[in-house]
C-alpha cells in the first residue's frame, strides 16, 4: 500500500510541476519542479515511508527506463549516416571531459574521508541502503 | 505459415509487443551482465538497445509501433526524476555540509560536458539543431528533451544523445577514473552521475553503495542546475550557429 501511496505522491508532484511549468514562465521542466516540490513535502514525516517505497524500486531500475528512447536511434538513421562519426566524437570526448573535470574538482575540494565505516560522518538516518540492482 | 504471418502481424501491431520485447530483452541482457561479472562493456542498456534495434530492423517493425508498447516504460522517466528527491533528501546533511565542493564540481563538470560537446560539434561542422540537441546531453533524458526544445533542438534526438552519453560514461568511467587515479567511491560516483546521468548512476549503484548515492546526488543536482542554467547558453548557441567553423 505504501508503494501505491508513494507512486500517487510522485505523480501528484509531477502533475503539479507540469502545471506550474506551463502556467508560469519558469524555465524548469515539470518533473524538475516536481522534484523540488517533493523535497519540500518530505519535511512531513508521514510521506517519507510511502515515498521511499515508490522511489527506491523506480531508481533501482532507472537504466531500463532509457531503453525505449535509446531504441529511438533507428528513427535518426539519416542523421547517423550523415554525421554519425562526428556526433559520436562530440559525445564521447565531451563525456570524458565532463567526468574528468567533475572528479578532479571534487577531489581537490572535498576533504579526504576517514577510512571505511565513517561513523561520524553518516548519521544512521541519512544513510542510504545499498540499492540492490537486479 | 500463412496463419503464423497473420498472427505476427496482429501481435506486432499491439502495444503488447513493444512492452514484452523491451522487458524480456532487458532481463536477458541483465542476466548476461551479471554472468560476466558486471563488466562495463557488457552494459545491459547498451545491448538491449542494440538487440531491439536489430529486432525491429529484421522484422520491419516501425518505431511508432514499438513505442506504442514501450511508452509504458518510457512514461516512468518523469516520476523517476521526481523520485530523485528521495536520495537528495536522505543525503541532505551531507549535501549541506559539502555544499560548496559538490556544487562547484557539478557546475564545472556539467558546464565542461555541455560546452565541450557543443564546441566539438561546432568545430566538426554539425548543423545548429544538432548542436542544440547536444547541449543538454549530460542531463537525464526527459529533462534533456525539455531543454533541447527550448534551445531549438530536436527533443527526440536530444534524448538519444542523452542515452548515448549515459552509455559512454557507464562503459568507460572505470578506465578513465582509474587512469586519473581517482579512488574515492564518492568522487567516482559523483563524476559518473554528473557526466552520464541515470545510466551512469545505475552503473555506480552496482559498483559501490556510496558511489551510487553520490551518483544519484550528482544526477539530481545536474537536473536542477542544467534546467536553471541551460537557457543562459541560448545566446551563445545562437551566436555559434550563425558562424561557420
Amino acid at each position: 500500500m505504501d508503494t501505491l501511496r508513494g507512486l500517487a505522491l510522485l505523480l501528484l508532484c509531477q502533475s503539479a510541476g507540469e502545471a506550474l511549468s506551463r502556467l508560469t514562465s519558469l524555465l524548469l521542466p515539470g518533473p524538475v519542479i516536481g522534484l523540488l516540490l517533493l523535497i519540500a513535502l518530505l519535511q512531513l514525516p508521514a510521506v517519507r515511508a510511502p515515498v521511499a517505497a515508490a522511489a527506491e524500486p523506480l531508481l533501482q531500475h532507472l537504466s531500463l527506463l532509457f531503453v525505449p528512447v535509446g531504441v529511438g536511434v533507428i528513427t535518426h538513421l539519416g542523421l547517423v549516416q550523415q554525421f554519425g562519426g562526428r556526433m559520436l566524437a562530440a559525445i564521447v570526448l565531451s563525456t570524458w571531459a565532463g567526468m574528468a573535470v567533475a572528479a578532479l574538482v571534487l577531489r581537490a575540494l572535498m576533504p579526504a574521508e576517514p577510512p571505511a565505516g565513517q561513523p561520524a560522518t553518516a548519521p544512521a538516518e541519512a544513510r542510504v541502503e545499498p540499492p540492490v540492482v537486479h | 505459415m500463412q496463419n503464423f504471418v497473420e498472427l505476427w502481424v496482429y501481435l506486432s501491431a499491439t502495444p503488447l509487443f513493444g512492452l514484452t520485447a523491451t522487458l524480456t530483452v532487458y532481463v536477458l541482457a541483465q542476466a548476461v551482465y551479471v554472468h560476466l561479472g558486471q563488466a562495463p562493456w557488457a552494459n545491459p542498456v547498451l545491448w538491449t538497445v542494440v538487440a531491439l534495434a536489430l529486432l525491429l530492423g529484421a522484422t520491419g517493425t516501425p518505431y511508432p509501433t514499438y513505442f506504442s508498447g514501450a511508452q509504458f516504460i518510457h512514461f516512468l522517466l518523469g516520476p523517476a526524476v521526481v523520485a530523485l528527491a528521495w536520495p537528495l533528501w536522505q543525503r541532505r546533511r551531507e549535501l549541506r555540509r559539502r555544499a560548496l565542493p559538490l556544487l562547484a564540481a557539478a557546475l564545472a563538470g556539467g558546464a565542461v560536458a555541455a560546452g565541450s560537446a557543443v564546441a566539438i560539434g561546432w568545430a566538426l561542422g554539425l548543423p545548429a539543431d544538432v548542436l542544440a540537441s547536444l547541449a543538454p546531453k549530460s542531463v537525464t533524458a526527459p529533462v534533456a528533451m525539455g531543454i533541447a526544445a527550448q534551445l531549438g533542438g530536436i527533443p527526440a534526438l536530444a534524448a538519444v544523445f542523452a542515452v548515448l552519453t549515459g552509455l559512454v560514461g557507464a562503459v568507460s568511467a572505470k578506465y578513465l577514473l582509474d587512469a586519473l587515479r581517482v579512488r574515492s567511491p564518492q568522487v567516482r560516483g559523483f563524476a559518473l552521475g554528473t557526466a552520464s546521468h541515470g545510466v551512469g548512476a545505475a552503473r555506480a549503484m552496482q559498483v559501490h553503495p556510496d558511489a551510487g548515492a553520490y551518483a544519484a546526488l550528482a544526477l539530481g543536482l545536474q537536473v536542477v542546475l542544467a534546467a536553471l542554467l541551460m537557457p543562459v547558453l541560448l545566446p551563445a548557441l545562437q551566436f555559434l550557429s550563425t558562424m561557420a567553423p
